[in-house]
């Protein structure tokens, strides 16, 4: 099994005909995904990679029955395309789009924690159930199918620990990005959650990084619900207060969000944790023995 | 993006913030004519640079006459300014803000950003006005008020009562405490800012509210909506290589060690500079070239690195997706033969079409080390780095 999508996941692409949009599109399709169609404004009626295009969302998921979708659109009307899937009731929202204004995404949440919709990213690479389903844009040929969830807010650090799995021959039931801005949709605590009621999950990997309190907050529940065997690594142990990382989140702000506070609490809950992301893999390996 | 006190001041007037009457001045004989105009019995000279604690460290004075502002101004600006904030090596002043002196009878605590666990703007109000508020919330965090802001409504009136009642305001001053704080809120929604901070807020001795100091920060990610506030950069009060970086796209920040890193992915980029770390020596930078890089992208990152006096070895680590590594090692390639790099490169790359790409550095002629993983790169680069420092 996996969690959230797998191979009966119907996906809608919206920012279809853009030029991310058609080839991320492509690249999905070819990983074996069920991408129904997409949706451009005003393109409606037209075919794109011999798929249909709509005018809305809401009509692409009445016309489909799509029960996903990818947005690949440009941060100002990010917002809006999220709130028009969400408008549409679609079940999974995947935001991959980097650069949204924070205050954009204030109410968004606000909207979607009220829908029915569970908003993935944003800026994110997506969430992947090897073999079955690939909603974003990491490259699929890494992934192995298995039972090793994993969830992260980097893109490219999920893909290092992801490839070392892999190489060591363990596969993964869904690999989920969670994204690096301060305001994202499904938390650490929501996919470990899911991870955990996920009876094919037998190891979970929690990638983390300075800012904020996510990890903090997703290891009290570990320590106290938790059977799996957890894995863990924070990135930004050097990373100088003050200053943004790369990713919009990834701040020490006050003396809060520090790499060390996150050891000190992932290590309270018993997670397995890693001074350097090359030991993931082994470490999930020796976990699972 | 950081601004100025006089700058953040402007803007939160415009909104209906109180604050105080002043100018900014960029010279002595400008700070004269600013405290001429001003007819103050107390004229304030206050240094202005990104960073706080200017007071600490000598950059706002009292004065009493023109003549004495002047004088103090020839004296601060120019000045390296050190500040707990500004770290060892201190700012260059080069502007002043020439203000009006108050009477002030109490001094707060305001601010608004947006809190990430409940998803929302709070204001954070405290009593201990001219203390950092994080000091406050170690020491006294009670003293500390929070209050949520519903994003769809925005401040209320008797939110604002709440918090001018729970800073033990009374009469007259809490009916000029509630338009100050609407107003507040409404220039931080206005703007996308991500900080906007009054410490302190002062009561003076006539009962009025007014913003005695004033910091705003605003989102990156808003800045493409504002371009009047784009404006308002300065860059002498960013690190040059960071601005010469900004130019083409790069995520670079610079650090103060002796081992640079070319990394795709800002998760990647941060574990990069802790694995050098581990490894034994110090990275020289952080910087995230993105999951597109461009061959020009990839040269001008290289020369941006190289222009750190400080860096003695390079460590390229790469985990290519949508980036393949051929498309890459050709950058890298170009880029090291256009600038003659003659430090070590240690060059770790990871996925799509890596044995292509290993070879094309193999058969550049230039002096690559071809790393197995990043904890062996990591190693590698510590070591011709010159180990530890």
């Amino acid at each position: 099994m996996s969690i959230l999508v797998n191979e009966k996941t119907r996906l809608l692409v919206q920012g279809f005909t853009g030029r991310e949009g058609t080839f991320h599109s492509q690249q999905m399709i070819e990983y074996g995904t069920n991408v129904v169609g997409g949706v451009t404004p005003g393109k409606g009626g037209t075919k794109h990679l011999e798929r249909p295009v709509f005018n809305t969302v809401a009509e692409g998921v009445k016309a489909t029955g799509a029960d996903a979708t990818v947005i690949l659109v440009p941060p100002a009307y990010s917002a809006d395309a999220i709130l028009e899937a969400a408008d549409a009731k679609v079940a999974l929202v995947v935001c991959i789009t980097e650069g949204i204004p924070t205050l954009d995404m204030v109410r968004v949440s606000n909207v979607v924690d009220k829908s029915k919709t569970r908003l993935i990213g944003p800026n994110c690479p997506g969430i992947i159930s090897p073999g079955k389903c690939k909603i974003g844009i990491m490259p699929g040929r890494i992934h192995k199918q298995g039972n090793v969830g994993v969830v992260s807010r980097s893109g490219t650090l999920t893909y290092e620990a992801v490839y070392q799995l892999t190489q060591l021959g363990i596969g993964q039931s869904t690999c989920i990005g969670i994204g690096g801005d301060p305001i994202i949709g499904t938390t650490f605590l929501d996919a470990i959650k899911m991870f955990n009621a996920d009876p094919d999950t037998h190891a979970i990997v929690l990638i983390g990084e300075i800012g904020g309190n996510a990890e903090e907050r997703a290891s009290e529940w570990i320590k106290a619900n938790v059977k799996k065997p957890v894995v863990g690594f924070i990135a930004g142990q050097t990373a100088p207060p003050g200053r943004r990382m790369g990713h919009a989140g990834a701040i020490i702000s006050g003396g809060q969000g520090t790499a060390k506070d996150k050891y000190a609490a992932m290590n309270a809950a018993g997670i397995h944790t890693v001074e350097t992301p090359a030991d993931l893999g082994s470490k999930v390996a020796a976990a699972l023995k | 993006m950081k601004i100025h006190e006089y700058q953040a001041k402007a803007i939160l007037a415009r909104y209906g913030v109180a604050t105080p009457r002043g100018e900014v001045a960029f010279t002595k004989e400008e700070a004269r004519e600013a405290a001429q105009r001003l007819k103050s019995h107390v004229v304030v000279v206050k240094a202005q640079i990104h960073a706080g604690g200017r007071g600490k460290g000598g950059g706002v004075k009292l004065t009493r006459s023109a003549d004495e502002a002047a004088e103090t101004a020839s004296h601060i600006l120019g000045m390296t300014l050190v500040t707990p904030q500004t770290g060892p090596q201190g700012r260059i002043v080069r502007r002043l803000l020439i203000e009006e002196g108050l009477d002030i009878k109490r001094e707060l605590y305001l601010g608004l950003l947006i809190d990430r666990e409940t998803e929302r703007p709070v204001f954070m109000a405290s009593s201990a006005g001219g203390m950092e508020i994080e000091q406050v919330a170690k020491e006294n965090p009670g003293a500390i008020l929070r209050e949520p802001i519903h994003p769809a409504v925005g401040l209320q009136a008797y939110q604002a009562r709440k918090i001018a009642f729970g800073l033990g305001l009374t009469g007259e001053q809490v009916t000029a405490a509630v338009p100050f704080l609407l107003a507040l809120y409404r220039a931080f929604i206005d703007t996308d800012a991500s900080l906007v901070e009054i410490n302190p807020c002062v009561v003076t001795g006539d009962g009025k509210i007014v913003a005695l100091d004033a910091k705003m920060t605003f989102d990156d990610n808003g800045l493409f909506r504002h371009k009047e506030l784009r404006e308002l950069r300065d860059l002498d009060e960013e690190d040059p290589l960071e601005v010469e970086a900004s130019k083409y796209g790069l995520n670079y920040i610079k650090l103060d060690g002796t081992v640079a890193c070319m990394v795709n992915g800002a998760g990647l980029a941060m574990a990069t500079m802790d694995i050098i770390k581990y490894a034994g020596g110090s990275p020289a930078n952080f910087l995230d070239v993105g999951g597109g890089a461009s061959a020009d992208q990839v040269k001008n990152a290289f020369r941006i690195l190289l222009s750190d006096p400080e860096v003695r070895a390079v460590f390229i680590n790469i985990f290519g997706g949508i980036l393949r590594c051929d498309v890459l090692a050709t950058g890298v390639v170009a880029a090291a033969k256009y600038l003659q790099v003659k430090i070590p490169i240690v060059v770790r790359m990871e996925g799509t079409n890596v044995e292509r790409g290993q070879q094309i550095l193999r058969e550049s002629g230039l002096n690559f080390t071809i790393a197995e993983g990043m904890k062996d790169g990591a190693q590698k680069v510590v070591a011709l780095a010159g180990g530890a420092r």
